[in-house]
């Protein structure tokens, strides 16, 4: 087994908010090794965008506080650096690609001055001309055309799908070990979707960067991700690479999610929607906090006494359910999986 | 493709369209929120009719030395009070000393735009600090400033102009111009808190961060730029309020010391004398003209710097 990048152990983050404390991400660890795509999947409030964002330090401190935890990334402990130190970290070690490019665009200046900006935080002793052919270069790579004229233009000149692309190519500028794209394509439109995803794949290609993939996406998972981290309120229910994830899943909330699409293979009048609402953070059910939508638990009391561990099912393959094991069998009507072993095959 | 995009509503010539258009020239010009602000601005013609004036009168009171027909102390013993005329250049009258009033009002615009600009800049820069840095921090910060805000705010202000310019401020425009800097930040302090308030939440200066800039540089390339139109507005409009309280301050009989003339301290000298009429209509004129003039333009730019404004008033 190579060294791990990035490792995050017990990472606890919480919220103070007018109604109590929110743990918005309950004791979660995970690795990501160098050069794999990790997809972190769940719904709205699972903690996957937090998770990761307070590694960075860029949840909004105070309410936002890190309670508990390392993330060691280059042997350091990321939590425990200081803001100076974080800041040398962000955008050269580790970038960030955001979910809506139309707003993460500074309307005032020129797309060329951004990326150039980008590129001097960090090397700010580059020369101009120096920097604008590395930035030229990088628009070409992610398939700006025209990059000459289009440096000089401002974002309200761009669509999305450009901005989306020069987003990209900002974060891949300093050549990052660690690239974590929040949702990147979740305010485009489904066709620029498709390319954005190429240009996604061919940076991670070009920069050997490891990648954290947040997204509710699955489809956008099974593209992309080796391995899959799904989150429930604040916790890791399951994980394992995306071939076990997509085909045996053996957690309800996983197989609930996968349900929940539509399939192209049949007709369908309704779709299935997991039952119930994700919990409030307040107020966490006792035992699993998936159980009161379940459809395994179907009011044992194990269930709702006691919290099931992460544990080991298979090579690499690990849940939080009591009764995993009766889930065997039991395959994934997904239906990206044809693209997935078309891949594989 | 969006190069397409980019060639507006014409039909995309076959072949590789987009190069083509590139070439022919058909793409639409693209502009800049400069471009387009300065087209606001430009339509708006009550706004452009005033800045003309006001660079008028401005510039006659930055060249006093060479527009003035007379030196502003220059006595003509032969004619005192002398009504306006054009005869001898006298086209505002003159005074008891027979002194020249075109030309002390000259003079006294200079005074006046000095204190005006200068008081606009110093308290730009005071209260842009003050609200920037309020804004950005929050907290305590923010907490500390805003209530030294508040202090200055509510301090009775007229009562300590006087109290000051009579104790130190007398005889001298700069020591004047740095006491109303001193009262004229607040509001612009507020704007901009407000105004990096909102600015911090935006995703664009989320990404920074996360590109590692640093604060002073998202406070001075991320946030400044995009509040560079209330700003503005606000220090044009400040020029014309501290033209006014100056103004005001040398009329009741403090601030620029005479004989040095100043447009406030003009009017004062003119009431003595209520058959002499030009001697207060014409400077009260004045000050009533740059301030007019300074407000319209600041309602232009206004307007024009407003990017969510895309229609023009006439």
């Amino acid at each position: 087994m190579p060294e791990p990048l990035l490792s995050i152990k017990d990472l606890v983050v919480e919220f103070a908010t007018e109604d109590g404390v929110v743990k918005a991400v309950d004791g979660v660890s995970w690795e990501i090794y160098p050069g794999e795509v990790l997809g972190i999947v769940g719904e709205s409030g699972s903690g996957k965008s937090v998770s990761t964002l307070s590694l960075l330090g860029l949840i909004p401190q105070p309410p936002g506080r890190v309670v508990h935890g390392e993330a060691i990334f280059k042997g350091r402990d990321l939590i425990k650096l200081k803001k100076r130190e974080l800041r040398s970290i962000r955008g050269r070690d580790m970038a960030m690609i955001f979910q809506d490019p139309m707003t993460s665009l500074n309307p005032v200046h020129t797309i060329g001055y951004q990326l150039a900006e980008a590129v001097k935080t960090h090397f700010p002793h580059k020369k101009d001309d120096e920097v604008e052919q590395q930035v030229l270069g990088l628009m070409k790579a992610v398939g700006i055309p025209h990059a000459e004229r289009r440096y000089r233009q401002y974002p309200h000149e761009f669509s999305g799908g450009m901005r989306q692309r020069a987003m990209i190519a900002m974060a891949i500028s300093n050549d990052p070990a660690l690239l974590i794209a929040d949702e990147p394509t979740t305010a485009l439109d489904v066709t620029i979707q498709a390319q954005i995803l190429e240009v996604l794949k061919l940076a991670q290609k070009e920069t050997h960067a490891a990648t954290v993939l947040i997204t509710h996406d699955l489809g956008l998972i099974a593209e992309m991700a080796d391995r899959v981290l799904v989150m429930y309120a604040g916790k890791v229910v399951e994980s394992g690479d995306v071939h076990t994830i997509f085909r045996a899943p053996r957690h309800p909330y996983t197989i609930g999610l996968m349900d929940s699409l539509p399939r192209l293979t049949q007709e369908e009048d309704w779709l299935r929607p997991i039952p119930g609402q994700p919990p409030s953070l307040i107020n966490r059910p006792p035992g699993c906090p998936f159980h009161p939508r379940c459809f395994l638990s179907q009011g044992r009391t194990r269930c709702r006494e006691e919290e099931p561990p992460l544990r080991s099912i298979a090579q690499g393959h690990l849940t939080a359910c009591h009764f995993a094991e009766e889930l065997e069998g039991r395959a994934s009507h997904f239906a990206p999986l044809d693209s997935v072993e078309a891949t594989a095959g | 493709m969006t190069a397409a995009v980019a060639g507006g509503g014409i039909v995309s010539p076959p072949g590789p369209a987009s190069e083509e258009v590139f070439e022919a020239g058909l793409e639409i010009k693209a502009r800049s929120q400069w471009a387009y602000a300065r087209r606001r601005f430009l339509r708006h013609r009550l706004a452009v009719g005033s800045l003309v004036v006001i660079t008028l009168i401005f510039l006659a009171g930055a060249f006093a030395g060479q527009v003035a027909p007379y030196r502003y102390d220059q006595l003509d013993l032969t004619n005192l009070y002398h009504a306006p005329t054009t005869t001898a250049h006298h086209f505002f009258g003159t005074d008891e000393l027979g002194r020249d009033y075109f030309s002390r009002v000259i003079y006294g615009i200079r005074t006046s735009e000095t204190v005006g600009l200068f008081v606009a800049a110093l308290s730009t820069v005071i209260g842009v600090l003050i609200g920037a840095l309020a804004g950005y921090y929050g907290g305590w910060i923010d907490n500390v400033l805003m209530r030294l805000t508040d202090l200055v705010l509510t301090l009775p202000a007229l009562a300590i102009l006087l109290t000051f310019s009579a104790l130190y401020g007398s005889g001298n425009k700069w020591r004047i111009a740095i006491i109303l800097a001193l009262f004229f930040w607040t509001g612009l302090a507020r704007i901009v808190r407000g105004v990096f308030l909102s600015l911090r939440e935006k995703e664009y200066v989320e990404a920074a961060k996360a590109a590692g800039a640093g604060d002073l540089r998202i406070m001075l390339r991320h946030m400044l730029p995009n509040s560079i139109g209330p700003i503005v507005v606000n220090a044009t409009l400040t020029v014309g309020q501290a033209i006014l309280v100056e103004a005001a301050l040398a009329f009741l009989g403090l601030g620029i010391q005479p004989p040095t003339p100043a447009l406030g301290a003009l009017v004062f000298d003119g009431q003595d004398n209520p058959q002499a009429w030009w001697l207060t209509i014409f400077p009260g004129l004045t000050v009533v003209l740059i301030v007019l003039c300074v407000n319209f333009v600041g309602d232009g730019l206004r307007d024009a710097l407003d990017p969510t404004q895309r229609r023009i008033r006439a």
